[in-house]
């Protein structure tokens, strides 16, 4: 990690996030692997896509169901420098949600858009 | 009988195929990722609209609340229950079909 | 598990605590002693930080974010490293999160 960061290697990195949140667990885990990987000062971007979008719902309270409510972690994510949040218009859309629903600031993109981030991220990891 | 639905019907088609294949008067309850089948202004809401002629759709409220959503984000006529009510409609139906 | 004043809590394999809401101030000042801390008004100023921080946003912060985070909200004289590891000697992100019953910070290995 110490050499990369002095030889300054920075790649762009892209996390791809298509599921809901709480039905499985790779929302939550997709979050722990991203607060990781900001120690390393990479030039990472997040795009939500499909039902991930509904990872940045607002309002979210997990109390009922005894779980730990994870959506606060989307907040502090700008502590962590991690403030490129890219949602795609499209999966929006179709599920009857628009910008106001979402808990944190992100760009809205469409889906041609999302093709060149995805076409020019050079690390991707989905989850 | 009753149906659950426990997957999002954007990523699964459990829901689809339940929908196809449940007996007129069944009651379905949407729980955990299948809450998002009762959201309106969705790809399915028309579905989901037409099936209400056959189906008593219901909607596990904690799992709602979870997701951030309430009765404002629901189509009409779908039916918030908690888990009191969600054993009661177990115990009601003879059988219990999961759609998982 | 951890015995302070004839109570058990139950902790990680590294002395995290394991359920938040078992958090008490005697525990803090338990788990101090154990590491030759006198806890005083300096320590409970970061330990509340913590535990406010971390209803806000449900992660215990890496060193980094929470020396940002504390120079925000209490002034730029305490969010440093100097600072925050003089009254922490064991790393301001373990040892402070471990007193304020949070656990491990996220992003540190």
């Amino acid at each position: 990690m110490d050499d990369q960061i002095e030889s300054g290697i920075v790649k762009k990195f892209l996390y791809i996030n298509r599921r809901a949140p709480h039905g499985t667990i790779y929302a939550h885990e997709a979050l722990e692997v991203v607060l990781i990987g900001a120690a390393f000062e990479q030039d990472v971007s997040l795009a939500f896509i499909d039902d991930g979008v509904f990872q940045l719902k607002k309002d979210q309270d997990t109390s009922d169901i005894h779980t730990k409510n994870f959506s606060k972690i989307y907040k502090a994510l700008e502590m962590y420098d991690v403030e490129k949040l890219f949602v795609e218009k499209e999966s929006l859309d179709k599920r009857g949600l628009t910008e106001d629903d979402l808990s944190v600031d992100v760009k809205v993109i469409n889906s041609s858009e999302m093709k060149k981030l995805i076409t020019d991220s050079e690390v991707m990891f989905n989850f | 009988m009753l149906h659950t639905v426990n997957k999002s019907p954007f990523e699964k088609n459990s829901l689809e195929t339940c929908l196809r294949l449940a007996n007129d008067k069944s009651s379905i309850i949407l729980i955990e990722d299948g809450v998002y089948g009762a959201l309106k202004n969705t790809s399915i809401e028309a579905t989901i609209i037409d099936a209400q002629k056959n189906y008593k759709i219901y909607v596990l409220g904690p799992d709602l609340k979870a997701r951030g959503l309430d009765k404002n984000s629901l189509i009409t006529n779908i039916e918030i229950v908690d888990y009191n009510k969600f054993v009661k409609l177990a115990v009601e139906n003879d059988k219990i079909q999961n759609w998982l | 598990m951890l015995e302070v004043n004839g109570k058990s809590f139950e902790t990680d394999e590294e002395g995290y605590l394991a359920n938040l809401s078992d958090w008490e101030e005697g525990l803090a000042t338990a788990m101090a002693e154990a590491d030759d801390i006198e806890l005083g008004p300096d320590h409970w100023e970061i330990i509340n930080f913590l535990r406010e921080y971390y209803e806000e946003y449900q992660i215990a912060p890496a060193v980094r974010v929470l020396t940002k985070a504390v120079g925000k909200k209490l002034g730029k004289d305490k969010g440093n490293s100097k600072y925050l590891y003089e009254l922490f000697p064991y790393g301001p992100g373990k040892q402070a999160c471990k007193f304020a019953g949070l656990p491990k910070p996220t992003g540190c290995v």
